[in-house]
């Protein structure tokens, strides 16, 4: 954990909510500003904070702002349950609690000098932002950089403006599909694997990153190991009942790993047997 | 075009480029080249699966006609894949309508052609059979995908 807004990590601290931005009809962004200063909150990639609907509960919310900006911390939010519910009833200038960053990150120092394939769908997409964001302020330590996204329907999408400002980038290439949709959509139709027709990977020389639903990671995973890319340079996000974010209660157990802590993001081969194993 | 041609499209088209010469050459004697512009239509559901595509460019959505809820499109098809199996498989008859969207070029393959080279040829028709068990492999696990409806609550 790298908590440097609060010393206890299981106490949270007061956050204004300084802007809401509504990316879908049920997928809402959240800048927070913590009391006790968000310039000096730092995170990596890939972690995530506990943050607090007052009286109702708290759920586990990745960061998907820059990690270079320290002013608002954004959370994109799927208004799934009942605190997330309650988060998306609150405007601005209202308060929430907030604990963290917890868990580790995404491989970003590692993929440097590599080529970088992101594959992801649905929300999937916000815990991989600051990914593409800490890419593009060192652009030129990354090689060529692959973003695979799948969603429900067009409607679905989140970030669609910085999609298309990103797909028009030197060697980015931005691929969308989506499930579903009507005569309007002229992009890609069908699940996010068939996105990897429309691409060359240097395979030996790219770094995998995978977040969505567990289903979409076990097809990405499996059309990965087809074209070669070998398992130890993929890395994905897992998702699991997160209560306490430091290891102590073990809701969030896979097998020998706490994901909260070990996680949210592993390598393959670290987490690969557990995958296939329904009790776990 | 010269036949000649055709045979170095076709052999840097992922469907095939790994064919033997000779399954080439049979493959090439069933062919033509073809154009389609956007908002037309390849096919329409219900009509004979006379053919089957190679997209070389563009791209096509593959549509299902829902009653009320009018077009529906269930998949897009591009550069590099195969556009129709049902030249092979029975009754030969296309389950949806294949609207072109970005305008195609594609190399289109005579299905009433190769079904009876496959009979004459079962080598040949083994390798068309491989080939196509994979596209209907493909669409089967993308369909099964799709209907689980991941992204959903």
């Amino acid at each position: 954990m790298n908590s440097n807004i609060n010393i206890d990590p299981m106490i949270p601290v007061p956050a204004h909510i300084r802007k809401i931005v509504w990316e879908t009809e049920d997928t809402f962004t959240l800048l927070l500003e913590p009391d006790n200063g968000g310039s000096g909150f730092h995170f990596s990639p890939g972690q995530f904070n506990m943050l607090y609907a007052f009286g109702i509960g708290e759920s586990a919310i990745s960061i998907s702002s820059d990690p270079s900006k320290k002013d608002n911390i954004a959370h994109t939010i799927h208004r799934v349950g009942s605190v997330t519910s309650v988060l998306s009833q609150l405007e601005k200038g209202d308060v929430i609690g907030l604990r963290g960053p917890f868990g580790n990150g995404w491989p970003v120092e590692k993929a440097k000098g590599k080529d970088v394939c992101i594959v992801t769908g649905g929300i999937g997409l916000a815990p991989l932002r600051p990914v593409l964001y800490s890419i593009f302020n060192n652009r030129k330590e990354y090689g060529k950089i692959f973003l695979l996204y799948g969603a429900r329907s067009p409607l679905d999408l989140l970030y669609r403006v910085e999609l298309e400002k990103w797909g028009k980038m030197k060697d980015v290439t931005v691929q969308v599909i989506v499930d579903r949709c009507d005569s309007s959509w002229k992009g890609h139709i069908g699940v996010v694997t068939k996105l990897f027709s429309y691409i060359k990977l240097d395979t030996a020389n790219t770094i995998a990153m995978i977040c969505g639903p567990e289903i979409m990671m076990k097809f990405t995973i499996q059309e990965l190991s087809q074209r070669g890319v070998p398992l130890e340079q993929v890395y994905i996000s897992m998702e699991r009942n997160m209560k306490c974010g430091i290891g102590l209660c073990g809701h969030c157990q896979c097998g020998p790993k706490f994901v909260c802590k070990d996680g949210p993001v592993f390598a393959l081969p670290q987490v690969s047997q557990f995958l296939e194993k329904k009790e776990i | 075009m010269e036949k000649r041609d055709l045979s170095e499209i076709l052999r840097h088209h992922p469907f095939v480029s790994d064919l033997s010469d000779h399954h080439l050459h049979i493959l090439i004697s069933c062919v033509s080249n073809v154009r389609f512009i956007e908002g037309s239509y390849i096919f329409h559901e219900g009509e004979e699966a006379e053919k089957f595509y190679l997209l070389r460019e563009g791209k096509v959505a593959l549509e299902i006609h829902s009653g009320e809820k009018g077009a529906i499109r269930v998949q897009t098809i591009g550069e590099g894949e195969v556009l129709g199996w049902s030249w092979i498989v029975s009754p030969y008859k296309w389950h949806y309508d294949a609207c072109v969207i970005d305008d195609v070029r594609a190399l289109a393959f005579d299905g009433k052609c190769l079904r009876t080279k496959c009979e004459a040829d079962h080598d040949f028709g083994y390798e068309m059979i491989k080939r196509f068990s994979q596209v209907l492999e493909q669409n089967l696990k993308a369909a099964r995908y799709q209907v689980m409806d991941v992204y959903g609550r």
